[in-house]
């Protein structure tokens, strides 16, 4: 059912904004500097970036929303104080066959296991599903990171893919695991909650 | 040393520029050669834009992505193309591409054979830790013979694509640096 009264940017406790380049990029050069979470977050390898480096990356970020025309990114803010938390986004979408990948993070620590990840990650999924119309999604997350697993399981996505020990962090091996849900999926799940 | 760029059917070569866009541009004409080999919808490129790409990408060779034509043993036909690309430079994984473009080919082993060249040139000098690729359900031929290079099933992405509004599942396989050794002492 059209419910243009549901208000696509904000849950809860978080609503998504855009970047703002004003006071961003300090705060993510901060988180940058976290290597626990930037190991959760990248499976490339982890380096701290400078304030000017992350205003660069934003360039290129909304370089590619207008020009390849596949990837949606949103900042996360706390709705209390509106405090820049988080990021989350649908990248390398394939408009042909209707994919795209899930990414989303809490940089901010103090935010983190209040439940926001999930509220964000319920706002992207409304917008994959319900606005860019998109058949599946799909989240890769290295084996460690129990707690994206678990977020991602909790949503009903199922575990497709798993590369076995593609990723070697502290000399370990990790396999590289791909979870997928479908639009038909999301929509049994949202329509049984109403 | 054995000569790694030869094997019993193919040998791994590297094509001119013009060369390559000229064959290519045959090939890609059959739209069943390109639905088995690309996701992407077929575009029908120019030769110019072709051979522009194929002199990029040689530009760029060595550095992530390690690019060969395949050519025939018995007549030095060129009749497909294969290479590795470094998913992430520190993680020893590459992604592996491969297809033959001429038909009459197909089905006889030449694919097999150009699959051990190139993954033994991933295990063999790159030092790879493991290789990965994809592919679509459909292509079942393509599933055999990656099997029969010891590719294992690592997963399937449900509903991945549609053609012909038909779903199809995409699948993924690896092999790991230890599997290829024990299956190649």
């Amino acid at each position: 059912m059209l419910s243009l009264q549901t208000q696509l940017f904000e849950e809860k406790d978080v609503i998504f904004g855009p970047i703002d380049y004003e006071t961003h990029p300090a705060v993510e050069s901060k988180w940058t500097h976290d290597a626990e979470f930037m190991r959760l977050m990248e499976i490339k390898p982890i380096r701290p970036l400078s304030v000017e480096m992350v205003k660069k990356s934003y360039e290129s970020i909304e370089k590619e929303m207008d020009e390849d025309k596949n990837l949606y990114y949103f900042a996360i803010h706390a709705r209390q104080n509106n405090q820049f938390i988080g990021k989350a986004m649908i990248e390398w979408i394939d408009w042909a066959h209707g994919n795209g990948f899930l990414r989303l993070g809490i940089g901010e620590a103090e935010h983190r296991r209040k439940g926001y990840g999930s509220q964000a990650l319920k706002m992207l999924l409304r917008f994959a599903f319900n606005e860019l119309n998109l058949y599946r999604v799909t989240a890769v997350v290295p084996a460690y990171n129990e707690g994206a697993m678990k977020l991602f399981q909790k949503f009903g996505f199922i575990e497709e893919v798993r590369r076995r020990k593609a990723i070697c962090r502290d000399n370990e091996f990790w396999d590289l695991v791909s979870f997928g849900l479908l639009n038909a999926e999301w929509r049994e799940q949202v329509s049984g909650q109403e | 040393m054995k000569d790694i760029y030869r094997g019993s059917l193919v040998r791994l070569a590297v094509e001119s520029p013009e060369t390559m866009a000229k064959t290519y541009i045959k090939w890609d004409r059959d739209t069943e050669f390109h639905r088995l080999a690309d996701s992407a919808p077929p575009q029908l490129w120019s030769e110019k834009k072709l051979k522009d790409f194929v002199e990029k990408g040689q530009e760029k060779q060595g550095e992530r992505n390690f690019r060969f034509s395949i050519r025939t043993l018995a007549d030095d036909k060129l009749i497909g193309s294969t290479g590795l690309w470094l998913l992430r430079e520190t993680q020893g994984d590459a992604w592996l591409g491969i297809f033959l473009g001429e038909r009459e080919y197909w089905g006889k082993g030449y694919g097999t054979d150009a699959m051990r060249l190139i993954v033994g040139y991933g295990f063999g000098e790159l030092n790879l830790r493991r290789i990965t690729l994809g592919l679509h359900a459909y292509n079942e031929r393509a599933l055999k013979s990656y099997q029969k290079v010891g590719f294992q099933l690592e997963g399937r992405a449900r509903g991945e694509g549609m053609r012909d509004g038909v779903r199809y599942d995409g699948l993924y396989m690896g092999i790991l640096r230890e599997e290829w050794l024990k299956l190649n002492k």
